[in-house]
């Protein structure tokens, strides 16, 4: 998507589980105020809660960027979630449904990736792993 | 600490007392205006007093000599007492440094007490206060880590709705831990209650993620291995699409729209069972 300049933009650590949960509600409240309708702002909390938990648990930490997005009448919340961690070999793999190499639901990527509307992943062994998503007032 | 010798500290708090705990007092009746009654404080100060001149007998110098395992305590305690009573660290360290404005009582006068001991004891006095702060500090974590742990255990009420039928109502954000402290309450009052219907309802719940539908997953798992069955109500719509999303099965998990709908049908199936026995 071209033209869309984000307006502000918070940077929230992701070291312990409690940074989930204050991910989660910025996220939140960010998408409140974009005005996204309730089941958009669900799945783009949702998503966010599967993506930092990702960066804590296999990225070992690190940090989520929100955002908030204008283009032209739109108003949309961007999240991009960062680490340092060992990054992803295979990719195809990760985001199969129900993969998991600890004892999760193996859902959480490609379910955030169905949760919103733009979903971007860059990752490499030895790399970290960085996703970002948006979703957008209707 | 070289020159200074245990023996000669204890005896100048001793032949000196009366005007170091006047100074001290005044100091801390000064500071702690309110706080505190004026008996409570000389009752509190007599106290350190003995157990500080009762290690230096012992020859102690330094605050972590074994001289001062008694000292040690009584400090302790009388920093996790403040704390409980809502006194700020300040507040609770003054008391204990105030004892250098009696200390100063010694140094304006011309009773030949020797800078070496006056700057041993006012070295003392900096060490008792330390640990005084660091015990206080302690006992505030120890009162918040309590009560955060209470606050789990009450946000989280499990009720007998019915014989034979426990209920959770989930509200707000859950975290892991939350989740798991839910869950393990719920299979405890199945059995503690001899219930055989476990509702969860999640109507107060603002996003289900793939980690709280595992945790709901496995409770109802090991809630049918202990023989009850689980129906999950109050799935609002944005929640339902989301799972969906997701990705997540419920397999043939029971759900219901409302708690309302789920007791009664927990209450019809405990009704055809108990037809079916009888
Ligand atoms: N930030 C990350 N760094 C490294 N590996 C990751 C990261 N995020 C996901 N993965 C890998 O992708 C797999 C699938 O993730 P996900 O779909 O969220 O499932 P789950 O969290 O249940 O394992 C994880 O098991 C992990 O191996
Ligand atoms: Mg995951």
């Amino acid at each position: 998507m071209t033209a869309v300049e984000p307006d502000a933009a918070q940077r929230l650590a992701i070291a312990t589980d409690g940074d989930v949960v204050r991910v989660r509600q910025a996220v939140r409240a960010l998408a409140q105020g974009a005005r996204l309708s309730l089941v958009d702002q669900t799945k783009l909390v949702t998503a966010a809660s599967e993506l930092a938990r990702n960066t804590l648990i296999y990225g070992g930490g690190g940090e989520a960027v929100l955002s908030e997005l204008t283009n032209g009448r739109r108003t949309g919340v961007r999240v991009e979630f960062r680490d340092d961690g060992p990054g992803i070999g295979d990719l195809d793999q990760a985001m199969t449904d129900g993969w998991t190499s600890g004892n999760g639901l193996g859902l959480g990527l490609s379910g955030a990736r169905r949760l919103v509307e733009q979903f971007e992943i860059d990752t490499a062994p030895g790399a970290g792993t960085r996703v970002t998503i948006a979703s957008w007032s209707r | 600490m070289p020159g200074a010798d245990a023996a000669r500290l204890a005896e100048i708090l001793e032949s000196r007392r009366a005007d170091i705990s006047a100074a001290w007092l005044d100091a801390v009746i000064t500071e702690l205006r309110g706080r505190t009654t004026r008996s409570e404080a000389e009752r509190e100060q007599g106290e350190i007093l003995d157990a500080l001149v009762g290690g230096l007998r012992h020859g102690g110098l330094r605050l972590t000599d074994p001289a001062f395992d008694g000292l040690r305590g009584l400090l302790a305690d009388l920093s996790a007492t403040r704390a409980r009573l809502g006194f700020t660290p300040r507040e609770t360290a003054v008391g204990v440094f105030a004892l250098k404005e009696g200390l100063y009582t010694l140094a304006a006068d011309e009773q030949g007490t020797g800078l070496v001991e006056l700057m041993s004891l006012v070295r003392l006095v900096d060490d008792l206060g330390l640990f005084t702060f660091e015990s206080f500090a302690a006992a505030r974590e120890a009162i918040i880590a309590e009560q955060a742990e209470q606050l789990l255990e009450l946000s989280t009420p499990v009720v007998k709705l019915w014989e034979g039928v426990v209920a959770v109502p989930l509200v707000g954000t859950l975290d892991s831990a939350r989740t798991q402290v839910v869950m393990e309450k719920l299979l405890q009052t199945l059995v503690d209650t001899g219930s055989e219907h476990a509702i969860i309802d999640i109507t107060g719940v603002p996003a289900v993620d793939t980690q709280v539908a595992q945790h709901l997953l496995k409770t109802v798992v090991a809630a049918r291995l202990m023989g009850a069955e689980c129906t999950i109500s109050g799935i609002r719509p944005q929640i339902a699409q989301t799972i969906v999303a997701l990705g997540i099965e419920f397999g043939d998990i029971s759900t219901k729209a409302t708690l309302a709908d789920a007791l009664v049908a927990a209450l019809r199936a405990n009704g055809t069972a108990k037809s079916a026995i009888g």
